[in-house]
């Protein structure tokens, strides 16, 4: 073991990128290429749009960033459900759900920074507390919370199951999100898809935009999840190393008493 | 192509949504290779 950890020899490509399999470079190429596609047709081959002009060209990542972030959020409970059923139990599960929230977060944080700066340009503001708004905020407020309950000390075992009970809670606020512009009706646009206000080559960007986005999302949990597994196994053998160290301790103190009573 | 007029916050907010995303990707791979320096490939249950 101290050997590995001391080896001078150059890195291998297995030490250079300790997470990637065959299957995650294939993925991770094709998201550089659908992130490619989404930039030359998000932004140069795209039409502008006769109301919203230029600004349109924020729908391509806006979209689907919230998109992915939904999609994280529910896989992040749908894992977290999977950890607390007791004939799924694994900490793989766990790991699934800390690595599709973090995942989440960055989408949620693109979401909210893309739709602000969208914003500055449909309604003059960068910022305004209307329901979507307010309620995404919230959303991404409440899942930053979750990764931070799973910093907290304790076992991996624990670690697991106080952050599956408040994953499923906090997947509830998802449709409320959603829903907001329905049953509020506020500042915020409706569903455009869902409406068929976009077609042709708009329509086909903001599917790149999606397929794009999704690629880096499985590619991303797949290796966070992976990091996770490593940075787990540190943990264990840190673990094993300061109890056999206390138990030298132990033995040590008894032999000295021995010696002493003797 | 883009307008001069709402191109700032047009490429703004492409630069930030994917300098976010590399800078989270870098962070994350050296992550892994920090903590994989500790743990022997045979020990990776995905190799």
């Amino acid at each position: 073991m101290t050997g590995f950890m001391t080896s001078t020899t150059s890195p291998s490509p297995r030490d250079r990128a300790p997470t990637s399999t065959t299957f995650s470079r294939a993925l991770g190429i094709a998201a550089l290429v659908g992130i490619g596609w989404l930039i030359v047709f998000g932004l140069f081959l795209s039409p502008n749009d006769r109301v919203q002009k230029t600004g349109v060209r924020i729908l391509y990542i806006h979209v689907p960033s919230a998109w992915l972030a939904y999609l994280a959020f529910f896989v992040t409970g749908l894992s977290s459900a999977a950890y607390l059923w007791k004939r799924t139990r694994s900490l793989t599960w766990d790991r699934i759900a800390g690595a599709s929230a973090e995942v989440g977060v960055l989408f949620m944080g693109i979401t909210l920074v893309s739709g602000s700066l969208w914003g500055r340009i449909s309604w003059g503001t960068f910022w305004t507390w209307d329901a979507r708004l307010t309620t995404t905020a919230f959303l991404f407020v409440t899942y930053i919370g979750y990764l931070a309950v799973r910093g907290l000390g304790g076992t991996h075992q624990q670690r697991a199951k106080r952050s599956a009970v408040l994953a499923i809670l906090a997947m509830l606020e998802v449709p409320l999100v959603h829903f907001s512009v329905t049953w509020w009706r506020p500042l915020h646009q409706n569903e455009t898809v869902e409406n068929g206000k976009l077609s042709g080559l708009m329509l086909f960007s903001l599917f790149v935009g999606l397929i794009a986005f999704t690629l880096l999302y499985v590619w991303l949990v797949l290796h966070r999840q992976r990091v996770l597994t490593l940075l787990d196994q540190v943990d264990d053998q840190g673990l094993d190393v300061a109890i056999a160290e206390r138990r030298n301790e132990a033995v040590a103190a008894d032999v000295t008493v021995q010696e002493v009573s003797s | 192509m883009i307008g001069m007029l709402h191109a700032p916050y047009v490429i703004g907010s492409y630069v930030i949504t994917f300098a976010g995303i590399g800078l989270y990707t870098w962070r994350m791979l050296a992550q892994a290779r920090k903590a994989a320096r500790q743990v022997p490939p045979q020990e990776r249950p995905w190799t």
